[in-house]
This record gives structure tokens, sequence and C-alpha cells, in this order.
């Protein structure tokens, strides 16, 4: 490549980076309103940055809004989805690639069938069925959902077809039994999907909105974005606690992305592309 | 049976431990998954087409001695109901523009990045894509501000360069394309990165080659770059019509279904005919009607592009 000065290339990059200022200024400018004092942002022109910066309303929300609260129950809920998930569709997807038992393939050929069905549709029935349990506006009711993940089956299947089987018939030889081969042989290989599905549950579970605003009937019980729902709701006006609330809303999935995004990107596409 | 016991049998190094304690650790390992599978999806589903055949309201909701039969008549109900052409008509328009629009800036954005000219490529894709991962609620309350008549940004700009201020979410005729230009600014990073993928398979040979015949732009998109990526595109396609026809939390934050009942979508009146009035059966058939759809435009959309293919 030649050094000398391409206007093309300086185009083409400044293209880019004015799109990403676009699409990323609208997450910026939200925490910089959640700084802003009570009513700043109500005024023509919007003001960019805070004046005087505040964390009032950070701590109107913890104190009177009942914030916290709802972090706890977002991460409870989160955490416990991501647990029962892996749980529930990890060994199931190892099953599914590598051991062999009677009418697995067709089972599977249904599985696959059944993802074209939109969960939404069951939303009704399965209301009342928790109702009927006794579970409705409780943290079980809303984790149902999660250990019924056929994209999460199926992702890890996917990942687990590349295991050798040279690997697990000489763990058989050594006398392993079937468990201790999926402990000690295959959950290390299976790492990788692993941290991604876990991934994909925790940020879906905290994003979720229709499910919990459905099954959590109760403002004690409430995640983060029915509260936030609710809250903007009553608070159209004012705009500085609302993006504070956002903040604390998106803040930790956002960060979670960042950290984690190879494994998050990676297994996007391996959902998608070769599905 | 015995055939997969056969093939198990024939396999080289067999431990002593025989195939049946395999085969019942492999129910084992799958029973947890398939039970949750049953009872919490496939259940449910079955039951919502048997609900939607009953009058299940709020009185049945109180006894279920109140729960009576009525065959088809939820359905006839609802296709007499304006409401629920409203909704479909809003659902297909944010479809119809919604679908087309995403695509489109997905697929400008991923050629854009694709080019070897772009430096720091990974921090931009990541960049692009970071709108996905956030929480729906919490962008959608932030868009309602950028949106906002008076104070949002949006409008600011728009007065910048001598446009007149539109009352984005305040108007029938202009709430559906904003809330578009949310969803298309939330979404278009993730159908993006599947073309980025794609675009990456494709040899630059074929691009240089077509260069050197003296192909422009437009003609190596349209016969080196499009024949690439056409079964994806199609993929994208279904994807996005199944996610476009599912919009509920948009409306339910940004408008509640206003103004005028103009952003109902199919999904929002499900959640009003069933949690709102109660009435269980009738929106069952609602979320029966829906995947119906989704099923007949995914069909449609697979024969074009046979038809298409068989053409070329």
């Amino acid at each position: 490549m030649s050094r000398r000065f391409d206007l093309k290339a300086v185009l083409a990059n400044l293209a880019v980076v004015l799109l990403v200022v676009v699409v990323l200024f609208p997450l910026v400018w939200m925490v910089s309103v959640s700084f802003m004092s009570q009513g700043e942002a109500a005024t023509f022109p919007p003001p960019l940055w805070p004046s005087k910066p505040t964390l009032e309303h950070y701590r109107d929300l913890f104190v009177t809004q009942g914030m916290g609260r709802y972090m706890l129950n977002s991460l409870i809920l989160a955490t416990l989805a991501t647990i029962l998930a892996l749980l529930f569709t990890v060994p199931a997807g190892y099953a599914f690639a590598k051991l062999r038992f009677a009418g697995r393939d067709r089972l599977f050929q249904l599985l696959v069938a059944a993802l074209v069905v939109p969960a939404q549709i069951g939303t009704l029935p399965l209301f009342l069925m928790l109702k009927s349990m006794g579970l409705v506006n409780t943290y079980a009711g809303a984790l149902v959902p999660w250990l019924a993940s056929i994209f999460g089956l199926f992702l890890v299947r996917q990942y687990a077809l590349s295991i050798p089987d040279e690997m697990l018939e000489a763990a058989r030889v050594d006398g392993a039994t079937e468990g201790q081969i999926f402990r000690r042989v295959v959950l290390p290989t299976l790492q990788p999907i692993v941290v991604t599905l876990a991934l994909f549950v925790f940020l879906g579970s905290w994003n979720d909105f229709l499910w919990p605003l459905i099954v959590l009937t109760d403002q004690s019980n409430y995640t983060l974005p029915v509260a936030l729902a609710a809250m903007s709701r009553e608070h159209v006006q004012d705009a500085e606690m609302m993006m504070a609330g956002a903040v604390l809303t998106v803040a930790p999935v956002l960060i979670l992305f960042l950290a984690l995004q190879r494994y998050y990107i990676r297994g996007m596409l391996a959902g998608s592309v070769k599905g | 049976m015995t055939a997969v016991e056969a093939t198990i049998a024939a396999e080289p190094r067999r431990p002593a431990a025989n195939p049946r304690t395999r085969s019942r650790a492999a129910w084992g390992f799958v029973a947890p998954a398939l039970i949750a599978i049953a009872v919490f999806f496939a259940v449910p589903v079955f039951a919502a087409l048997l609900l939607s055949l009953t009058d299940f309201d709020i009185y049945a909701l109180a006894d279920l001695r109140n729960l009576r039969f009525v065959g088809l008549d939820n359905y006839v109900n609802l296709f007499s109901n304006p409401l629920f052409w409203g909704a479909m008509k809003n659902t297909g328009l944010f479809a119809l523009i919604g679908v087309p629009a995403s695509i489109a800036a997905s697929l400008a954005a991923a050629l854009l990045l694709n080019a070897r000219i772009i430096k720091w490529r990974p921090v931009w894709r990541v960049a692009f894509f970071a709108p996905f991962v956030t929480t729906l609620v919490a962008t959608a309350v932030l868009w309602n501000y950028l949106l906002h008549t008076r104070y949002g940004l949006i409008n600011w700009a728009l007065t910048g360069v001598g446009l007149p201020a539109v009352d984005w979410l305040g108007s029938p005729a202009t709430s559906i394309p904003a809330i578009l230009i949310f969803v298309v600014w939330k979404t278009f990073g993730y159908n993006m990165l599947i073309f980025l993928a794609v675009l990456q398979t494709v040899p630059d040979e074929l691009h240089e080659a077509a260069r050197i015949d003296g192909a422009r732009a437009w003609t190596r998109f349209r016969h080196v770059t499009l024949p690439a990526i056409a079964p994806t595109l199609l993929l994208v396609s279904i994807i996005s019509v199944a996610s476009f026809f599912q919009l509920f939390a948009e409306p339910y934050v940004m408008t509640q279904g206003g103004p005028a009942q103009s952003t109902v979508t199919v999904l929002y009146f499900m959640y009003e005919e069933g949690f709102k009035w109660w009435n269980l059966g009738s929106a069952s058939a609602v979320a029966f009607i829906l995947f119906l759809c989704i099923l007949a435009v995914t069909l449609v959309q697979l024969a074009v592009a046979r038809r298409l293919g068989a053409y070329e």
C-alpha cells in the first residue's frame, strides 16, 4: 500500500465515524441528561451537557422510587434464569449431539420445526396454568419460560457436534460413567458456548418485558423494565429522572456485553448463519 | 431401537458397559429439557388453540363452570371488529415499511464496514451493535424524549436546517414512522453483523476481476455481492418479518397504542384483550391469527425466493 494521501479512504473512514457518532449519541446524551438538574432538559434548544451536574435523580430513584428493589429483582431473576437455563439445556444439547438414543433424530427435527412457533402464542394458557399452580406474582412464574429454550438446546448441540468421539470413547474405556464424562471431559470443551448461552439468557431475562409485565403483578416484584415502563406512564415530564432510570437499566447489560462481546457475537453468528 | 443398538454394538473399542446404560444416561440428560419444553411450551401452544374456541373471560376465571365452547365465534367476532382490523393494518404497515428500511440500513452499514480501506473495523462493529443489546423499555423511554415535539433533539436538528418541527408521537400520520426510526436504530446492528460475516466470505478476487472488466460499483454489487448474500438476505427477511409482526413494548411505552389507535399492534391488541379485559378466549384467537400471518408471509417469501432462483 502506498502512503500517499488517499481521499477516498479518508472520506469512507469519516463516513463511518460520523455514523458511529449518530448511532451512539442517544446513549451518551441519555447519560448526560441524567445528571442535569430538575427541569433543565425541558428547555429549548436542548442542552447537551448539564450546567451543574447532580446525582439527585439517582438518589431520588433509590430513596423514593424503590429502584434498589427493582434492581435486586432483575439481578436475582436474570441470575436464576441463567443457572436454570444452563442446567436444563447444556446436558440436553450435548446428548442430542453425541449420545445415541431411540428416536433422537426425529425428536430433534420436531424441536427445530417448533422454532418457528413464537412463544407468545402460549402466553395466555401458560398464565392460566401458573395461576392454578399459585405461581403468578412469584419469581418461579417469571423464570418458567427460560427452562424451555429450544434455541439454547440447538446452540449447544451445534457446538457439541465438534467434540471428537475418540475422546469420549477413551474415557469410557477408562471406566468413567456417562455423568463423569460429561463433567470432566465434555463441560471443559463446551466452555465457550456455555459462556455464550449464559450471556444470551442473562441479557434476555434482564431485558425481557412482556412476560414479567404479565406475571409479576405486585409492584414489589417488578423488574427494572416493568418498573421503568410504569414510571414513564406517571413521570412523563420528568425527563432527567427517567433518563437516570434508563441509565441504571441499560448500564449493567451494556457493560456485560462489552466485556464478553467476543462470546456474544460468535454465538450469535453460529446460531443464525449456520442455522 | 434394534437398529440403533446394532450401530452402537458395531462401533470400535466399545467399552465393557452395555449400550443400554448409555441410552439411559442420554435420556437422563435430555429428559429435564424435554419435559420443560413439553409442559411450558408445547402444552400452552396447543391449549391456546383450544382456548381460542371457548368464551374464557373474567367469569370463567372466577369459576370454570362459566366456561363454554363457542366454536369459531371468537374468530368471527374478531373479523367484524374494526379495532382488530386496525391492529392488523398497523402491524402490516410496521412490517411493510420497517422490514425494507431495517434491511437497507443493515446492508448499507455492512457494505460500508466491509470496505478494505476502513480502519479499526472491530471497534465500529461493536459500536453499531451496542443499541441491540440495550434494554428495549429503557431506550424506548430515551427515544420518547428524543422525539419530543418541543424539547426533542430530533426536532431541534430539523428546525436547525430549516425544516418544520414534527409532532412525531402526537400525530397518527407520523407515529408509525417515529417508532420505526427507533426500532431501526435499535436493531440494525444485528442484521449488519450477519451480513458482514457473509460479505467476508466473498473472495476479493471476484471483486477485483469485475473491477478489471470495468464493472461499476452498482454492477459489481448486483452481480458479485448480491448473489453471494442472497440466501442470507432471505433468512434475514424472514426473521425480520417475524420480529416486526411482534412489536409490543415499543407502542406500550412510547404511545400506549395512540394517538387515535394508530400504533396498536396485533400483540398489543392481544395484551389488552387478554390482560386488561380478561377475554382470554378471544385473545388466544388473536395470538393464533398472528401466528398464521407470520407463517403465511414466511411461506410466500420462500416461494418468491424459489421463483427468483429458478429464473436466474
